[in-house]
């Protein structure tokens, strides 16, 4: 399996070496790549930033303070994370763009001069609303952190003469540091793989110029040349996170004692409330609403026959990629079980490593390697039945559901393999000890007790391929649409009202598996 | 105005309905080293958080150095007090290494004098070879004495111990009680530490309070705890012994089955816990294992019913002709079977009598 998950990787490599220095590839280098550059550099850092910002301060608020509404805000600010980052944007473009509800309004208030309002479709536009549908990653882990630090580390510090805010700064910050700084690099590389929210905006980053190198320019060799820039600043970002989740192990302290929050008040506690429910009501209810109306006007058009194949190809592809994820993780999780060496960790790890890897360097990927096998496959065909059979594998459902399978594979790893865990190899031997094993083990022993991970893995792989536009949209057989493509299709021409339907389904879908997140942190 | 560094004046601390500590006074002198023992629940952990300012009281006050730090609605804040305190779980900071951790507290010291005070500690604690590692990397011990050290290193003028050893292992928390104990004591750092445990407690402690509900049943040093406790509670919570049950002949002595006995009838120097009973009332008489010495010439006998081996020394439970029960220590070799008789002897000039409770 770990070869599997690098031949893409390999191909995409190979191929940009192989192909020749051609002209596209050289005018690319002339006229756009730095621009390419600075944009998603620009875009990366600011959202990172940003995210950090917002999701710590937030979760310092909700893990220990207390003002009003804390109860609410502390599981409401993660609801965001149900709504794909390309929904927001286009949402976003949809109230405040020029020929927008707001922009309209200020007209008919101020006269026909609004210039001062800022152009939403612009570099701090698109920073400030990935920031908002991507914070709640760094919220999740740092109010985990937070949580989990208790009071007693706070109170050492106290104790050898540090009041409560230079606390915080040199003992609680510091503490949660290697889950924020994890929160930033899951935020970091969604930032650099979102082909969704850019496309949306027009804002020319690296995902979207090898789509459109793809796409527009018909030139395999240039995406393939900027997907491996894309790689090696992904694998960098891979060793840098990998050596803080090791860090992470060696952080973790007991939770001691219930938990003696910081009462706020006034004016404080005030501003507080505001600002979670500013947060909350750009990221969530607005984006909601908006939807909502959009989708009520053009219901009538839009709920037909067009609507459940677009549904029903969703379902689909996702159906099948939970099923073959599940199957798999399983198959690699017995796998590493029975022989447990470091070699196989190594293969498990490079298996579960497409989670980082970008939809569109993926896709390319995968189209190159499909049709490689396509020629070898269509000559010994020829060679044996002189038959002429064109391509074979190449924008089939199985190419698709391939590259799913690996982008996808560590969602439904991890949390399969988190119940694993408790199934000890002591626990097996009690069990052959009592007569029970082979089969009935499994039957008994194994299946009750990973039923509720495997569940999980279904669930979050299906709402995730469902989501997936990239890899959708460059390896989907001709005019297969799915809901996200329907998305991307109508977005880009600026037809919010009709993507508003998809998209609200969309929606509906995410909220399970964060409902899902909720009940785990409550507990 | 006295010379107590530490003073404890009538506290209460309730938490909703329940009363954790209650009307508990104590005080402490410069240097020394005092120690709350008692099983868990008892509040004895609540006392030392209202000393660091963690806790808020209910009624009663605080004085550190004869300067109010706590009453009610009145605190001085934690980090102003200069109260040093180890936690029971060391508390240590995982992202710092353990030259940082003891660095930590010195922000008030001058930049120069930092580096050396930290490596006075590091050698005073016998960790200069671990300077650099993280905490993690460490033994428990190890991390029991970085705790101890970045507590002692603002020079505090009291250091709180929470349980300090009931995280190592048994044969580790006699050496090192013993270690922390010298370092204290060198350093003149008034101490006061807490423990479920009374080995402990008599190892290190030079006054020891037995805590039970919420109060200190006595507050004295440990030979006075065994050799004169004040209460019942106290004669069963520290160290061994049973009760004979006895009648007071007079003011001063009391028949038991062993014979006449003399009755220690002050407790120290503190009038209020005297034991004068009343002639021809029943009470309990107290027997330590080290009051019944064995005798192989003695006519007094008893018959062994149960035997612990202890090693240098056996106790035995013996029963005496007219029914009661009693202890004794025994040197090793005198190794005898359970359900013989053996020769014991009475070694005690003055015994501790309570009245009897009504079962």
């Amino acid at each position: 399996m770990a070869t599997l998950v690098l031949i893409p990787v390999g191909v995409v490599v190979v191929s940009s070496f192989l192909s020749p220095t051609n002209d596209i590839w050289q005018h690319l280098i002339e006229t756009t790549l730095l621009n390419l550059l600075i944009n998603t550099c620009w875009l990366t850092l600011g959202v990172t930033s940003g995210s950090a910002l917002l999701g710590v301060s937030l979760a310092w608020f909700t893990a220990v303070c207390e003002f009003p509404g804390r109860r609410i805000f502390s599981w409401a600010l993660l609801l965001p994370l149900a709504i794909p980052a390309y929904v927001t944007a286009f949402v976003a473009l949809g109230i405040f763009d020029f020929t927008g509800p707001v922009q309209t309004l200020l007209r008919s208030w101020f006269g026909s001069n609004v210039s001062w309002f800022p152009d939403i479709r612009s570099r701090m536009g698109i920073i400030i609303i990935m920031i908002l549908a991507f914070y709640p990653y760094i919220y999740l882990l740092a109010r985990n952190a937070f949580l989990t630090q208790g009071k007693r580390s706070l109170e050492v510090s106290q104790s050898l003469g540090l009041n409560l805010i230079q606390g915080f700064f040199k003992v609680t910050l510091p503490m949660a540091r290697p889950w924020i700084i994890s929160g930033m690099m899951l935020v970091l590389m969604e930032t650099l793989a979102d082909f969704g929210a850019v496309a949306v905006f027009n804002y020319d980053t690296l995902t979207t110029a090898i789509y459109k190198a793809w796409f527009s320019m018909f030139s395999f060799s240039a995406a393939s040349q900027l997907a491996s820039l894309l790689i090696v600043i992904v694998f960098v970002l891979i060793i840098i996170e990998q050596r803080f989740r090791a860090r992470m192990r060696y952080s973790e302290t007991k939770q001691s004692g219930q938990i003696v929050r910081i009462v706020l008040v006034g004016w404080r506690a005030w501003s507080v409330t505001y600002l979670s429910f500013s947060v909350l009501f750009f990221a969530f209810l607005l984006p909601i609403a908006q939807l909502i109306i959009w989708a009520s006007h053009a219901f009538t058009r839009n709920f037909n026959q067009h609507y459940f194949e677009l549904l029903w190809h969703s379902l689909l592809l996702s159906g099948f990629s939970a099923i073959l994820i599940c199957c798999v993780a399983l198959s690699i999780i017995y796998g590493a079980r029975r022989h447990s060496n470091s070699a196989t960790n190594i293969a498990v790890r490079i298996a579960t490593i497409g989670y980082a890897l970008p939809g569109t360097v993926l896709a390319i990927g995968i189209f190159i390697s499909f049709a490689w096998l396509d020629q070898w496959f269509g000559r010994i065909i020829m060679q044996l039945f002189r038959i002429e059979i064109g391509s074979f594998f190449q924008g089939t459902l199985l190419a698709m559901l391939f590259a799913y399978a690996i982008r996808f594979l560590a969602v439904g790893y991890n949390s399969i393999d988190s119940s694993m865990q408790r199934i000890t190899s002591n626990i097996d031997e009690a069990s052959m000890g009592l007569g029970i094993d082979g089969f009935k083990m499994l039957q008994y022993i194994h299946f009750p007790v990973l039923k509720s991970g495997i569940f999980t893995a279904a669930v979050l792989v299906f709402i995730d391929v469902m989501k997936e536009m990239p890899i959708t949209l460059m390896t989907r057989p001709f005019d297969w649409d799915t809901l996200a493509i329907r998305i991307f299709e109508m977005t880009s021409e600026g037809e919010w009202e009709q993507a508003a339907l998809p998209a609200v389904t969309l929606v509906l879908a995410g909220i399970f598996p964060i409902m899902m997140l909720m009940k785990k942190t409550e507990q | 105005m006295s010379t107590a560094l530490l003073q404890l004046v009538g506290i209460y601390q309730t938490f909703g309905a329940q009363t954790v500590i209650s009307n508990l006074s104590l005080s402490l002198e410069k240097g020394e080293i005092g120690c709350l023992l008692g099983s868990s629940g008892c509040g004895k952990t609540t006392v030392l958080r209202c000393i660091a300012g963690f806790e808020t009281l209910s009624a009663g006050e605080i004085l550190l150095s004869d300067t109010k730090i706590s009453s009610v609605g009145f605190s001085v804040s934690p980090e102003q007090r200069n109260i040093g305190m180890v936690f029971q779980d060391y508390a240590l900071f995982p992202h710092l290494t353990v030259a940082a951790n003891i660095r930590f507290g010195l922000h008030r010291m001058h930049f120069t004098m930092r580096t050396s005070r930290v490596t006075e500690l590091l050698e005073i604690v016998g960790l200069v070879n671990v300077a650099d590692k993280y905490p993690h990397e460490l033994s428990g011990g190890q991390q029991q004495r970085v705790a101890l050290a970045r507590a002692l290193a603002p020079r505090p003028n009291l250091l709180l111990l929470d349980e300090p050893f009931s995280n190592l292992d048994v044969s580790l928390r006699e050496r090192l009680s013993l270690e922390i104990r010298s370092i204290l004591k060198d350093q003149g750092t008034t101490t006061i530490l807490v423990t479920h445990d009374q080995n402990e407690a008599f190892a290190i402690a030079d006054k020891i309070g037995v805590m039970h509900q919420g109060k200190i049943q006595q507050w004295d040093t440990a030979y006075n705890l065994y050799h004169s406790p004040v209460s019942r509670f106290v004669a069963d919570f520290v160290g061994q012994g049973v009760f004979l049950t006895g009648k007071m002949l007079n003011r001063y002595q009391v028949e038991t089955e062993l014979g006449i006995l003399m009755v220690n009838m002050l407790h120290q120097d503190t009038a209020l816990n005297s034991y004068i009973y009343s002639e021809g009332s029943e009470v309990d008489v107290l027997m330590r294992p080290d009051d019944i010495v064995h005798d192989d010439i003695s006519p007094l006998r008893a018959i062994v019913i149960h035997k612990i081996f202890r090693g240098a020394e056996i106790l035995y439970t013996l029963r005496l002709s007219g029914g009661g029960t009693v202890l004794s220590l025994v040197a090793s070799h005198h190794n005898h079977a359970i359900g013989e008789g053996i020769g014991i002897r009475l070694e005690a000039n003055h015994v501790i009598a309570f009245s009897q409770v009504a079962l």
